[in-house]
């Protein structure tokens, strides 16, 4: 994975002074809140209901062991002993104090790490494929493009004061496991006539208006990536609303704009920025390649394993469903993926126990997670944007040592893309633009589906939970989503369906009319019950209503 | 009184005439100093910049980044006169506008000197290219004799 040079150390080391002298300053009374504040929130500092909470950037939600650990140290040292992973592969801890920010980002720029631009109205830290470089349907590996943008990105002098947050998203497969098309800008790598080049998809985001980005290019040389992507920064950071936060990300300009348009507008810029000459070398992504390449006893594949683990690979004590494995067979059939090496795979770690908050993971939880991934994994770990965490490269044969210790630890929960892995944002227990809880919610759900024991039958289902419009539970792409909203002062949840964050993607619609916290739970088991009534071979949940569509739901739902 | 608190990165002598507004410049041929709003294009200054001796641009609020866009755009476009950042500008927004081209700063709320210096030093490096002459991280790296 990347490792820091001279230059990337100075600059974060530069970094945590600039926001120590900041820290004093307000603390001083010499910054007033509303000069502090965006400087706080590009140092992912929020002010929340009770606390601060400060968010710690994991690019392309790659980490390793010493990372890890820190992250565990941070825990410990200055927040209740845990932390909670996030939907943008990140960490955040929610009992921070003003006082202590500045260590805890001079401790994290110990490992390589920080909290730069994690928040704030510029460019947030890049997203990738949580098993990129590891996965079999890939191009290339994803990560050094993620990481060239995350350079270009870092204190870009023009776009720090953009009109809103701006998420970015590189992905190198048609398999697209990162909602890839509701960022800001989604890039995917892809090859034509032997050359790799990007398509970028702008101007896609959840929020209270969701909308799938559409392509604006289908294909920019590598040697131009970084200039179409400043171009594509500059007409929104000069044409973007400022009037109205609400409709100030760059999906309401190119929506407003139409596609057509601002893509032209955008090819006009990037003519006149290729004149600038502001493209890296070519030999700095080489140099970034180089930190990405596979452990070496993973090179050379053999054999790719195409498309899903196959089990008739596995040892018999490691298969699923039919087979004989028993636990560990059900967790290695739906918390592994295969890999490109035949004899790996990439296993992951559930932060999603029945009846717990998910994403949360004790201090001790990550200790085992850094122990876990130099043992077994060449030292690697990822946090996937579903709030669990992947040990990328995982031989099979070690699958049941790695089991065992997650098991153990709290861990080995099997419920990978099925009803427990439940996306659910802090809501009103943390957040302050938050109208209704949405942790509680999820539990309640994941305690329900494990009692009454539907959740292996009902097979992949993604249920996405938001306190608020503003999305962060990624409500839109479930293909049952839950929005918390405040009804007269009482908490009220809407029931969605129909969402996908997949290279199908789609938005869920409303059923109807909202329920109550014991109501929405029913309504999700109702809405389960439906699709277990009426699916045929072979049809997950998504496919079921595609083809029914909402009729059957809302009838016994409403009935 | 502006001139009492502008922050001046250049040796020229200053213009010191008032600025007039990008509508009004489209008539007074003879104007040299204009003041661009936020809302206001760069780009239609780019035929008359030969004449022009400084450009104001506005921050009515210094979380509205349209002007960093403004400043470079006149960079690129060769203007070499000065760029006068004017209002809401603060210390901690003084080393992205630097970079972005601009070379003056009229703040509303004076700015202590060493303040400004200390903020204008504080990276040792930059990341990517911008209006300025300081050469990125990814070229520093791939220059002979570089250690790595």
């Amino acid at each position: 994975m990347y490792a820091y040079d001279q230059y990337d150390q100075a600059m974060v080391d530069a970094r945590v002074a600039e926001f120590r002298d900041q820290c004093e300053r307000r603390l001083a009374g010499k910054l007033s809140e509303d000069q502090f504040k965006p400087l706080r929130l590009m140092n992912g500092l929020y002010l929340q209901l009770h606390a601060y909470m400060l968010r710690v950037a994991i690019p392309y939600g790659t980490l390793n062991a010493r990372q890890m650990r820190m992250l565990a140290t941070i825990a410990e040292k200055y927040d209740r002993g845990y932390g909670h992973f996030t939907t943008r592969q990140n960490i955040q801890y929610n009992w921070i104090k003003l006082e202590d920010a500045a260590d805890i980002l001079a401790d994290l720029a110990t490992v390589e790490m920080h909290a730069i631009q994690t928040s704030g109205n510029c460019i947030r830290n890049i997203s990738s494929d949580h098993f990129a470089g590891a996965a079999a349907d890939e191009v290339a590996d994803p990560r050094p493009y993620a990481e060239l943008l995350r350079q270009w990105s870092s204190f870009h002098p023009e776009f720090s004061y953009l009109p809103r947050k701006f998420k970015f998203c590189v992905i190198a497969s048609e398999t697209d496991r990162t909602a890839m098309r509701l960022h800001d800008i989604g890039i995917r790598i892809v090859e034509r006539d032997g050359e790799l080049g990007a398509q970028f998809y702008v101007g896609g985001g959840m929020g209270r208006t969701p909308m799938i980005a559409p392509l604006v290019r289908d294909f920019v040389p590598l040697d131009q990536l970084v200039t179409y992507a400043e171009a594509c920064l500059r007409v929104y950071n000069r044409y973007g609303r400022r009037d109205n936060k609400y409709k100030a990300r760059i999906k309401i300009l190119v929506h407003e704009l139409g596609a057509e348009e601002y893509t032209r507008q955008v090819e006009e810029e990037f003519a006149h920025l290729l004149e600038q000459g502001i493209e890296p070398p070519l030999a700095e992504l080489e140099r970034i390649r180089g930190f990405f390449e596979l452990p070496e006893p993973l090179r050379g594949k053999p054999d790719a394993a195409a498309g899903k683990n196959d089990d008739r690979q596995l040892d018999p004590r490691l298969r699923g469903g039919d087979g004989d494995g028993g636990e560990l067979g059900t967790w290695v059939q739906h918390n592994t993926h295969s890999h490109q090496h035949p004899d790996y795979v990439s296993a992951i770690v559930s932060l999603k126990p029945v009846g717990g908050i998910p994403g949360d993971a004790t201090a001790d939880q990550m200790r085992v997670l850094a122990d876990l991934a130099e043992r077994y994994s060449f030292d690697e770990l990822r946090v996937m944007h579903t709030q669990n965490v992947v040990l990328p490269h995982v031989a099979k044969a070690d699958l049941p040592a790695v089991w065992q210790a997650l098991s153990e630890a709290g861990m080995g929960t099997p419920n990978a893309d099925l009803m427990g892995d439940i996306i659910a944002c802090p809501g009103l227990d943390y957040c302050s633009l938050a109208n209704a809880r949405s942790i509680p919610i999820a539990q309640r759900i994941s305690e329900r589906f494990a009692a009454n024991g539907k959740e292996a039958t009902l097979g992949e289902l993604k249920l996405k939970i938001s306190g608020c419009i503003n999305a962060c539970g990624h409500h839109h792409a479930g293909h049952i989503g839950i929005l918390g909203v405040d009804r007269k002062g009482t908490e009220n949840y809407q029931l969605l369906l129909g969402g996908s964050e997949a290279e199908d993607t789609s938005l869920a619609k409303i059923t109807g009319p909202g329920f109550d916290e014991h109501g929405i739970v029913d309504a999700v088991e109702t809405a389960a019950d439906v699709y277990l009534r009426e699916r045929e071979d072979g049809e997950r949940f998504l496919d079921t209503y595609r083809r029914i569509g909402m009729a059957p739901f809302k009838e016994a739902l409403y009935a | 009184m502006p001139e009492a608190t502008t922050i001046r990165l250049r040796d020229d002598t200053p213009c010191m005439e008032p600025a007039v507004t990008l509508e009004a410049f489209a008539e007074q041929t003879n104007a040299v100093a204009v003041r661009i709003e936020p809302g206001g294009d760069a780009r239609a200054l780019l035929a008359h910049l030969d004449r022009l001796a400084r450009v104001d641009i506005a921050f009515p609020a210094f979380t509205d980044g349209r002007g960093y866009s403004a400043a470079r755009i006149l960079r690129e476009a060769g203007f070499a006169g000065e760029l006068r950042a004017v209002g809401d500008v603060l210390v901690d927004q003084l080393a992205y506008m630097r970079r972005c081209g601009f070379d003056a700063f009229a703040p509303d709320a004076p700015i202590d000197m060493a303040d400004a210096e200390a903020a204008l030093a504080r990276f040792p490096h930059v990341y990517q290219s911008a209006a300025d002459e300081r050469t990125p991280i990814w070229t520093l790296r791939h220059e002979p004799g570089d250690a790595g």
